[in-house]
């Protein structure tokens, strides 16, 4: 019966230990906005934070993240950073099907908040575990600097 | 700001199908019918509670002000929500933040695509499609809305006229839309609308918000995969690994002994594991001890496909096109080249693995996804279920991608076929490698091509031979004629000029695998031969590839300015570092003129790498220009993908590629800078959701071809260079 605090909220689960905690959040939780796209940790459509460092949920299971603070896409608008990448991301109009963005997004604000101004280079490095189908890596890098500039 | 995007929720949408309409309009605006449905006659009240204004399947307006825009075509990330929209509120009159989206239910009486006569979202053609259909289905609703007005004030309706969602006289009365519902919906709908002159546009053409965005960074987006049922099951599913095998026993016993898996449903090829969650169900399919019978593709490889392939590429095919008299003409020429080029099967990977939510009972079916073809998945689940179509409601959802994948549902078929041996809503989801092994694979082509040159080295003689699988004469059989369809050969006959032309078409049908339409269908394989073989001429003359291209483009103005305002913003002939070149590609293909410069690097020790794309586009009348720029951005690094590492081959009838580590896709940190540059002119417009992959793939190889002398015939480009 792991306790988990996510998104501020405690919950009383009744999962199996070994349960990652992708399935956790959209199939017992109800918090469809991460997102499965190869259960592996090879595209990043799952990110979501662990202690504010990025993870990825679909390999993370459940009973690793007991008793530390989960944030997901759902609530990362409530942090600074988080804030600041979505309203970049609105700017620069980075979203096409939207589908990995939720990943994205967790792996930008993680960016942002261990290293406040990045380079091209450390954007690239820190966002090539998201893969993006529709081809919006050239915006994500712009969201990215735009987000690092606003006050 | 958007209010709502329904077409998540688990609410019964409008459903037009459940409503009487009666059809007052045949063959309006390219052949679309324009639908009024009347007020259902179950009392006054209820006469009251639904007045609203809805002359057309397109829009419906509320006395509260409340405007619904039902969206036609489906929101896979090529922005069509926000261009629909755009067409209808442009002639409505409305502001884009004060109107509500709705999927539109499954019917290809009300939402067929005009050009293709059925209701799918594919082919980069809902802008050309929808073009005047949807200013004409918010230009009948303004035309109400001021006669309405008109005749309370009591004056001409000519001297009123629409803004941000009011009606205004000549004297500054205002009446909100909401307020004219009521006597708008008495009033006949008009035969004819004057839309308005394109000088007029106050919204086509400038760069609106998308209005899917907001939604989709903070989470709330749905997407089918979200789609929560009370009570519902969730089901993974693993289908024979051999095309047409089928399941042959199964032994469940350690299965159904994990904690949360509830049943195991066998069907005819597959086998699925439900449980109360995608772990139980993850871990119960592992848990299976499946026996398959292979049937008779158990042996098929990427080899013997290519053998029976290149067989078949020997003996003369289908005339497509014929100009002048190529056999005569290559006799006298200068000079002759042969090529042989290639294409390899292609798996789509979006981002959201194929799934589909279903609820059978004995007289409904319910059905929560996302895809392109919305009457085609309710006229499946009418098949497996044996329901009538009107009985089975698909509640369609954003794709999260589609790229061609979601014009086929045979997931949905085999989710039905599931769904139906199971008490309540049933989630059935793919695995990635489920996912990349069951797909509908872009064909594998072997090109036979010839050019002859006179002594000028003009091309004078062509002969193109194209071996492969048509997509469309399983899709769309009815435009297979004369032995082609016309999306196989799209983009064959290259836009220069070539007096004598001959494409042919040798049809052969991998054994074991099913053909799909996948971003570019014909286009994205015919434009990397024709614009690699035009280079290969180039070279055989000595001459500049865009000098060669600009010599023969004398009739298409707009294709020459593309491939002008490209080489110029690119800077072709400007020095470059020795081990970068630049390489250029033209197309005209779904109603778009485009031109890619790439600049691209090769290591010595043959590492490709693409710096940046220049991309000019000339697709007609502008809609939303950012979503044009990003269909192009988005469209080069897709097709970069493939032209790079994008490969699916066979062993033993079974592909060979599980997820993203062997199916390689670009990341962030590979992805070359890319400028997209808009010509603006009002010329019809043209598709723009494909073109962008189309024309990369030759702009990468022949940019290689500067750098190195190694002309790329077959992709993917892999390691060919490391092994040179």
């Amino acid at each position: 019966m792991p306790k988990l605090v996510i998104n501020g909220q405690a919950q009383d689960l009744d999962v199996p230990d070994d349960m990652p905690l992708l399935w956790v959040l959209r199939d017992v939780i109800g918090l469809t906005g991460t997102k499965f796209g190869c259960g592996v940790a090879l595209c990043g459509a799952c990110t979501v934070h662990l202690d504010g460092r990025p993870i990825r949920s679909c390999i993370t299971p459940v009973s690793n993240v007991v008793g530390k603070k989960i944030t997901t896409i759902e609530a990362i608008g409530e942090t600074e950073s988080g804030a600041k990448i979505q309203q970049a991301w609105l700017n620069i109009e980075v979203v096409q099907c939207g589908y990995c963005q939720s990943g994205q997004i967790m792996s930008a604000v993680a960016l942002l908040e261990s290293n406040p101004n990045p380079t091209d280079a450390e954007i690239d490095t820190a966002m090539s575990g998201n893969i993006c189908r529709c081809g919006t890596y050239p915006r994500i890098r712009a969201a990215i600097k735009q987000a690092s500039q606003s006050a | 700001m958007l209010k709502r995007i329904d077409n998540a929720s688990n609410e019964k949408p409008t459903g037009f199908s459940r409503r009487t309409f009666l059809v007052t309009t045949a063959a309006a605006g390219g052949g679309l019918l324009l639908g009024v449905y009347l007020p259902r006659t179950i009392g006054a009240k209820a006469q009251i509670a639904d007045a609203e204004l809805a002359p057309n399947a397109f829009v419906r307006i509320k006395p509260d002000d409340t405007i619904t825009l039902v969206m036609p075509q489906v929101e896979m990330g090529q922005g069509t929500y926000t261009s629909m929209s755009m067409l209808i509120a442009e002639e409505l009159e409305v502001d884009l933040a004060k109107v509500s989206l709705e999927a539109a239910p499954a019917s290809d009486k009300l939402y067929a695509l005009p050009l293709l006569g059925f209701q799918v979202t594919g082919g980069s053609t809902s802008v050309m499609g929808f073009w005047e259909p949807l200013r004409r289905a918010g230009a009948t609703a303004r035309v109400m809305l001021i006669q309405a007005a008109a005749a309370r004030w009591n004056v001409d309706p000519a001297s009123c006229k629409a803004e941000k969602g009011e009606v205004i006289s000549s004297v500054g009365d205002r009446l909100t839309y909401g307020a004219l519902v009521e006597a708008a919906a008495k009033l006949p709908v008009p035969d004819k609308v004057a839309l308005k002159d394109p000088k007029d546009f106050t919204l086509i053409g400038t760069p609106a918000r998308r209005l899917d965005t907001p939604e989709k960074v903070n989470g709330k987006a749905k997407f089918g995969i979200d789609a929560m049922i009370p009570g519902m099951k969730f089901a993974t599913v693993a289908a024979c690994p051999v095309f047409g095998g089928k399941l042959k026993s199964v032994d469940d016993s350690k299965a159904m002994a994990i904690k949360g898996v509830r049943q195991v449903v066998k069907i005819d090829n597959a086998v699925a594991v439900v449980g109360d969650h995608m772990w139980a169900a993850m871990q119960g399919l592992g848990a299976l001890d499946i026996e398959w019978d292979d049937g008779p593709h158990a042996n098929v490889t990427t080899a013997s496909i290519v053998e029976q392939m290149v067989r078949a590429s020997q003996n003369d095919g289908v005339v497509a096109r014929s100009d002048g008299d190529f056999a005569k003409a290559i006799q006298g020429v200068a000079k002759r080249i042969d090529a042989v080029y290639e294409v390899p099967f292609l798996a789509h990977a979006a981002m959201e693995p194929m799934n589909c939510t279903v609820h059978v009972t004995k007289d409904s079916c319910d059905i929560w996804v996302g895809i392109q073809v919305v009457a085609r998945a309710q006229a499946t689940a009418a098949q497996v279920t044996g329901l009538p179509p009107d009985k089975i409601q698909v509640h369609n959802h954003l794709l999260g991608g589609g790229f061609g994948r979601r014009l086929d549902v045979d997931g949905i078929t085999q989710a039905v076929e599931i769904a139906k041996q199971v008490d309540g809503p049933l989630k059935v989801v793919w695995s990635r490698e489920e996912d990349v092994q069951h797909d509908v694979y872009k064909p594998y082509f072997f090109d036979r091509i010839t050019a002859g040159l006179d002594a000028d080295g003009r091309p004078i003689a062509w002969h193109h031979r194209i071996t492969g699988s048509s997509v469309f004469a399983r899709w769309v059989p009815p435009t297979f004629k004369n032995g082609f369809d016309p999306d196989t050969v799209e983009g064959a006959k290259p836009p220069y000029d070539l007096p004598n032309f001959l494409l042919e078409y040798v049809r052969n049908e991998p054994p074991g695998l099913v053909t799909g339409n996948w971003r570019g269908v014909g286009p994205t394989h015919n434009v990397f031969v024709v614009e690699s073989f035009i280079d290969e001429l180039a070279a055989a003359t000595k001459k500049d590839p865009v000098e060669f291209r600009r010599s023969m483009l004398g009739k298409s103005q707009r294709l020459l300015g593309v491939l002008n305002l490209a080489v110029e913003k690119a800077g072709w002939g400007r020095p470059l570092p020795e081990d970068v070149r630049r390489g250029v590609s033209v197309q005209f293909v779904m109603g778009t003129y485009l031109s890619q410069v790439a600049e691209v690097q090769v290591s010595k020790e043959g590492e490709v790498s693409v710096r940046r794309v220049v991309c000019a586009v000339d697709c007609g009348q502008i809609v939303n220009p950012d979503t044009i720029a990003a269909q192009i951005e988005g469209g080069i690094i897709f097709g970069l993908s493939a032209a790079l590492w994008g490969e699916i081959t066979l062993k033993n009838g079974r592909i060979e590629q599980h997820n993203f580590n062997d199916y390689r896709v670009l990341r962030i940190n590979e992805a070359p800078q890319i400028e997209v540059h808009l010509v603006k002119n009002g010329e019809a417009p043209g598709g723009i959701g494909e073109p962008g992959t189309i024309g990369i793939a030759p702009a990468v190889a022949n940019a290689i071809f500067a750098v190195t002398g190694k002309r790329i015939r077959k992709l993917p480009i892999k390691d060919q260079l490391r092994s040179a």
